[in-house]
């Protein structure tokens, strides 16, 4: 699972749950990939981002000195940035984590790189 | 015994390793549900105008369909109920992420994610109540309504499925207006039994007309689109940009995409003089 997917996972199908995001994460693996940049996809992309999702899953991949605390303006503008969001977004691939639900505390796996989203039929 | 596949197991149970290795490796069908695929991403009508977005691929199996969406430079995120076909997913390096997740239990994505969703024969899966607990119509509803939440305001989802009979169909569709969408169905060759495919087209942003199916008419107008489509196809890699060839293309693409495109006349891409 790539960080751009985490920012848009939600913890919200399971019953009771209100916002479920951003959910908490946890890196067991990880792997770097090397990939394209796409300068206009990454702009694209901003205003979908949720800047305290990214800035904590940064937090985690320990890349604090790349991506700052608050969401600066003009991002499109400013090269170095976009390649350090596009390594944060599209580089790093979690293998084995896992993702926790903020409201519940419902944990949900990530195994060979997949997320497991699946609920159990109380939770539905 | 039926030879509907969602009759004999549960997805989860049916795309066990062996089917998903078998699935994934026949040369047929990874033919037929790329083929499907494209025309699947042909009726999103996403902006001509070469750009990424980000699609959703519900049902995404091993990704054959997901391929069709790389091809295209499209980023995507995949969900799908069985572990097995998603293993053979990250076994091939498919560019997309994919997610173990249940359709009827709603679309795990925050609103406003994906610029486009198709789904490649799937959705008649969800027609069935594999558990007791299950009711299919409001499995449909979580489905779509979550859906519906996570695409933009401009985008459509295209499902190509295997209606059962027009119960089915309607139970989709009544589901998939009841969640928010417009939109309907788009029937390819429907005189052919081998050729015949539904696709389910919903669109986000209020109505717009149907696009075209094929082969609608008369078997030769259907040979006629196809040699049409691949004139399509070649002008895409092919003829030069602004050229009489790439812009009969083009309003080809927008016609079959239901977009309002003026007729090809001899004048079309002929040379202005500049002068008035
Ligand atoms: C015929 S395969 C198509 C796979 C892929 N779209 C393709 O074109 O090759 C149908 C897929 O739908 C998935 N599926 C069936 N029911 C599902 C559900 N309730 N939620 C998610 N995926 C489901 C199956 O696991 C299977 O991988």
């Amino acid at each position: 699972m790539k960080l751009s997917t985490y920012n848009f996972l939600t913890s919200m199908a399971i019953k009771g749950v209100k916002v479920g995001y951003p959910l908490k994460l946890t890196i067991n693996k990880k792997e770097v990939v090397e990939t394209e940049f796409n300068a206009t996809f990454v702009e694209r992309l901003l205003p979908k981002l949720d800047w305290s999702a990214i800035y904590s899953a940064a937090q985690v991949v320990e890349l604090t000195d790349d991506i700052p605390a608050v969401q600066p303006e003009n991002i499109a503008e400013n090269e170095q940035l976009m390649q350090k969001l596009h390594h944060l977004l599209f580089e790093i691939d979690v293998l084995d984590g896992q993702l926790e639900c903020p409201e519940t505390g419902r944990v949900f796996p990530i195994t060979d790189g997949i997320p497991n989203m699946l609920l159990n039929e109380d939770e539905v | 015994m039926s030879r509907r596949p969602e009759h004999s197991a549960p997805p989860e149970i049916f795309y066990n390793e062996d089917e998903a290795k078998k699935y994934s490796q026949n040369s047929r069908i990874i033919e037929i549900q790329v083929e499907m695929a494209e025309r699947a991403l042909e009726l999103l009508a996403l902006p001509d105008d070469d750009e990424t977005r980000l699609i959703l691929d519900i049902g995404c199996g091993s990704g054959l369909s997901g391929s069709v969406l790389e091809d295209a430079d499209h980023m995507w995120i995949g969900v799908d109920i069985s572990k097995a076909m998603l293993d053979i997913a990250v076994e091939r390096e498919v560019a997309g992420d994919v997610i173990l997740g249940d359709m009827g239990e709603g679309m795990p994505f925050k609103p406003g994610t994906f610029d486009g969703a198709i789904s490649i024969s799937a959705l008649q899966w969800l027609c069935n109540a594999d558990k007791t607990s299950h009711n299919p119509h409001k499995r449909l509803l979580k489905f779509f309504t979550t859906l519906f939440s996570c695409l933009t305001r401009t985008a459509r989802a295209v499902f190509q499925f295997y209606p059962e009979n027009s119960d089915q169909i309607e139970m989709v569709t009544s589901q998939a207006m009841k969640a928010g969408f417009y939109g309907g169905l788009v029937v390819d060759y429907p005189n052919s039994t081998k050729a015949k495919k539904y696709y389910l087209v919903l669109m986000t942003g209020g109505a717009a007309p149907l696009p075209q199916a094929l082969g609608s008419a008369e078997e030769e107008r259907r040979v006629n689109y196809i040699k049409k489509r691949d004139a399509c196809r070649e002008a895409r890699g092919k003829a030069p940009k602004k050229s009489r060839d790439w812009i009969l293309a083009k309003k080809e693409r927008r016609r079959r995409q239901g977009l309002e495109t003026r007729p090809d006349t001899k004048y079309t891409a002929r040379k202005r003089s500049g002068r008035f």
